[in-house]
């Protein structure tokens, strides 16, 4: 059963149940979220004492609200409470929940029975609960930052589930610095009613949302996981992130095969044949599902590098030797009309490293020449920012700004900014990744490259390995899903 | 309550899998010493000879399996031996009289029942190292044929699967119609524990089962 979650993701208002005035209690710290991220929908609070909170005015019940005038109840009170609370929630025509209190599963039988009751109540009341013992609820088309833990993302495609409130927290602030965003984020807690698959589901019709982003540990029915996955990938990818992966096999297996089944093994298999990503490390999910977020997915494997410099050019080149791409033979015509634009010192191979020789216009010119050859499926690009890195050293330096430093500082640094606009214009005509790494993106933020690319809303890679790496896991997605699953971003 | 598990015998194991499509070295099942010889005089030298029975498991650990048997009173001898060398506890034996199967390269199938993802397919490079490499690959059953392709890309050790020290390519479509006849046998047992095709031994390309364990509860 696919339930509808639309009231926990877009709720028209909220309330706060268990607000608190005291700024470290999670009963402030859920409040002020939802208020300092912008929300746009009511917001209401109660408190036992009807104090006002962050200046807005708490009723002692959920009783005293109007009806219908919200959609979701964010719990901050004890679990105790939390029975009394959904029922006076369901009352007010409230269809969603979100659990932040804990002493459930994760504490004994005791709370293992509170918290089936708690399944059964919801389902009683036709009300989807997520929880208990989260950390809460993200959905940026709604500016909504209903959780008990920072960050609230820039606004994107990503849609992120955790069986881990702490890796939402990881992957939002990778998209806050990344500037790559998020439409929806959910921590499941201890997933009574509601686990990852069942959130992939909705993401999976969610129009908002382009590619899902799940960390998993464990699962009750792992062949309805994989069904569940397998439907949601058949339409937009899906990146896996799972920890517990080298948890031992069947030890007392008396076949082969069962002793040759770990766990990690049979959750691979049935991943790849679900049509998913794997991802092995937060940073590479995180990029993985960033690229196919922000670029046209590839339609092959045939990949072009162009670099500035060589040995950038040749570590790439050994990267993609580790991966299903195929580092192109570059075609007579592509190695002619580069020709034509740089000095005979250049590679006259792929990479294509230019080596030195580009003047005002060569790198967009020769990013545009080589995606849109027909035999380039991707491009990954390399070598930008390092003249705004001079620039900024002149800058620094003491010289500046005679002696025409100030002029060739502000030169350089346009410079880079339009070779970030031209990966991302030449990529957007042809409809074909452009990826662009370098160190810089870490090592310097501010550099214009980079900041360029961010603030168009792609990721520029810190390295090319990596680049490489989250392109690979681009094209096994369109390999194993086909081109129904073909769409780039909105 | 679970019934215990029953271990089929390598003849009924491998006559299964050959009905649904798995390449299987050509065997007979005999009684006698003179009943191999026969067999053996059929199935053309060399052959190799081996004690069958449901609960004879680990042939090779008892020095149950002879092997390279070049001619009738080579063979005759071998089978008095093993028939000789039963236990008890072995229940109903005969002999397995066998094609010698040659080939450098061994590729294990099999089927578990795993506790989150139900039955698994798995496809891993086989022989001695096996279980030390632990170069597998699994699919929930059931599989399509594009599971199957995908399955033999998955290996790691893809440099075994071209051509190898004088041994043509192995053919990657005769690996997935092993695959996709093994997923079929398993589709089609009554309470299937786990099956196992260790080793196929490929020969010209293609993966022949010289040994198979079928165990149902």
């Amino acid at each position: 059963m696919t339930r509808d979650l639309s009231p926990l993701f877009d709720p028209a208002g909220v309330v706060v149940a268990g607000a608190s005035t005291h700024p470290g209690k999670f009963g402030f710290v859920a409040l002020h979220n939802i208020l300092a991220s912008g929300y746009e929908g009511r917001v209401f609070a109660t408190n036992l004492e009807g104090e006002p909170v962050l200046g807005v005015d708490t009723v002692a019940s959920i009783d005293e609200i109007p009806s219908g005038a919200a959609d979701l109840v964010f719990v901050c009170t004890p679990g105790g409470a939390v029975p009394e609370v959904l029922r006076q929630a369901a009352g007010r025509g409230i269809r969603a929940a979100f659990v932040t209190s804990a002493g459930y599963r994760e504490a004994g039988d005791k709370g293992r029975a509170a918290e089936d009751q708690l399944v059964v109540l919801g389902e009683e009341l036709g009300m989807v609960i997520a929880g208990p013992n989260g950390q809460g609820v993200v959905s940026t088309p709604s500016r909504l930052c209903a959780q008990i833990v920072a960050p609230y993302p820039p606004a994107g495609s990503i849609g992120v589930v955790s069986q881990s409130g702490n890796l939402v927290s990881s992957f939002l602030n990778l998209s806050r610095v990344a500037g790559v965003g998020v439409s929806r984020a959910i921590s499941a807690g201890n997933a009574a009613m509601l686990d990852v698959s069942e959130y992939l589901s909705w993401y999976g019709d969610d129009a908002e949302t382009s590619v899902a982003l799940a960390y998993v540990e464990g699962m009750s029915d792992g062949r309805a996981f994989a069904e569940r996955v397998a439907a949601v990938t058949a339409v937009k990818p899906v990146v896996l992130l799972k920890g517990g992966a080298t948890s031992g096999g069947q030890q007392a297996a008396a076949s082969h095969t069962g002793s040759l089944a770990t766990d990690d093994k049979v959750f691979d298999g049935a991943m790849r044949q679900a049509g998913a990503i794997r991802a092995h490390s937060v940073d590479e999910a995180f990029e993985a599902a960033a690229t196919m977020a922000s670029q046209p997915l590839p339609r092959g494997p045939r990949v072009a590098v162009v670099t500035t410099a060589g040995g950038w050019g040749v570590l790439t080149a050994d990267a993609l030797a580790g991966t299903d791409l195929e580092l192109i033979d570059l075609p007579d015509d592509l190695r002619a009309s580069i020709g034509e634009l740089v000095p005979p010192r250049w590679s006259r191979a792929n990479p294509i490293d230019l080596a030195g020789g580009e003047t005002r216009d060569t790198v967009p010119e020769v990013l545009s020449l080589v995606a849109s050859h027909d035999t380039v499926d991707a491009v990954i690009f390399l070598g930008i920012g390092i003249q705004s890195n001079q620039a900024r050293l002149l800058r620094e330096g003491p010289f500046y700004p005679d002696h025409g430093i100030e002029r060739i500082a502000g030169y350089h640094e346009r410079q880079d900014q339009r070779y970030a606009r031209a990966a991302v214009e030449v990529s957007e005509t042809t409809r074909k990744p452009v990826l662009v790494a370098t160190e810089l993106a870490v090592a310097d933020p501010a550099n214009p490259g980079p900041a360029t690319l961010r603030a168009s809303g792609r990721l520029c890679y810190p390295s090319a390995q990596r680049a490489v790496t989250a392109l690979a896991h681009a094209w096994d997605h369109t390999r194993r899903n086909g081109p129904r699953s073909e769409r780039g971003p909105t | 309550m679970t019934p215990p598990p029953t271990t089929w015998s390598e003849h009924e194991s491998k006559r299964l899998l050959a009905q649904h499509g798995v390449a299987v070295a050509a065997e007979r099942l005999v009684a006698s010493g003179d009943e191999a010889g026969a067999a053996a005089d059929e199935l053309g030298y060399p052959v190799v000879a081996k004690l069958c029975g449901r609960a004879i498991a680990h042939k090779t650990e008892r020095g149950l399996v002879r092997l390279a048997l070049g001619d009738r009173s080579a063979v005759e001898a071998a089978a008095a031996d093993l028939l000789a060398a039963a236990e008890p506890d072995d229940g109903d034996v005969g002999v397995l009289i066998a094609e010698m199967v040659s080939g450098r390269r061994e590729l294990i199938v099999g089927v578990a029942i795993d506790e989150q993802f139900g039955p698994s397919l798995m496809l891993g490079i086989g022989g001695i190292f096996a279980e030390a490499l632990a170069d597998v690959t699994f699919r929930l059953l059931p599989i399509s044929e594009s599971d199957a392709m995908s399955m033999i890309d998955d290996l790691t050790t893809q440099a075994l699967l071209g051509v190898f020290r004088g041994e043509v390519a192995v053919d990657r479509r005769a690996v997935a119609t092993a695959l996709l006849a093994v997923a079929s046998a398993a589709g089609a047992v009554e309470g299937l524990e786990s099956i196992d095709v260790n080793p196929l031994i490929v020969v010209d390309g293609r993966p022949v089962a010289v040994d198979a364990l079928v165990v149902t509860r």
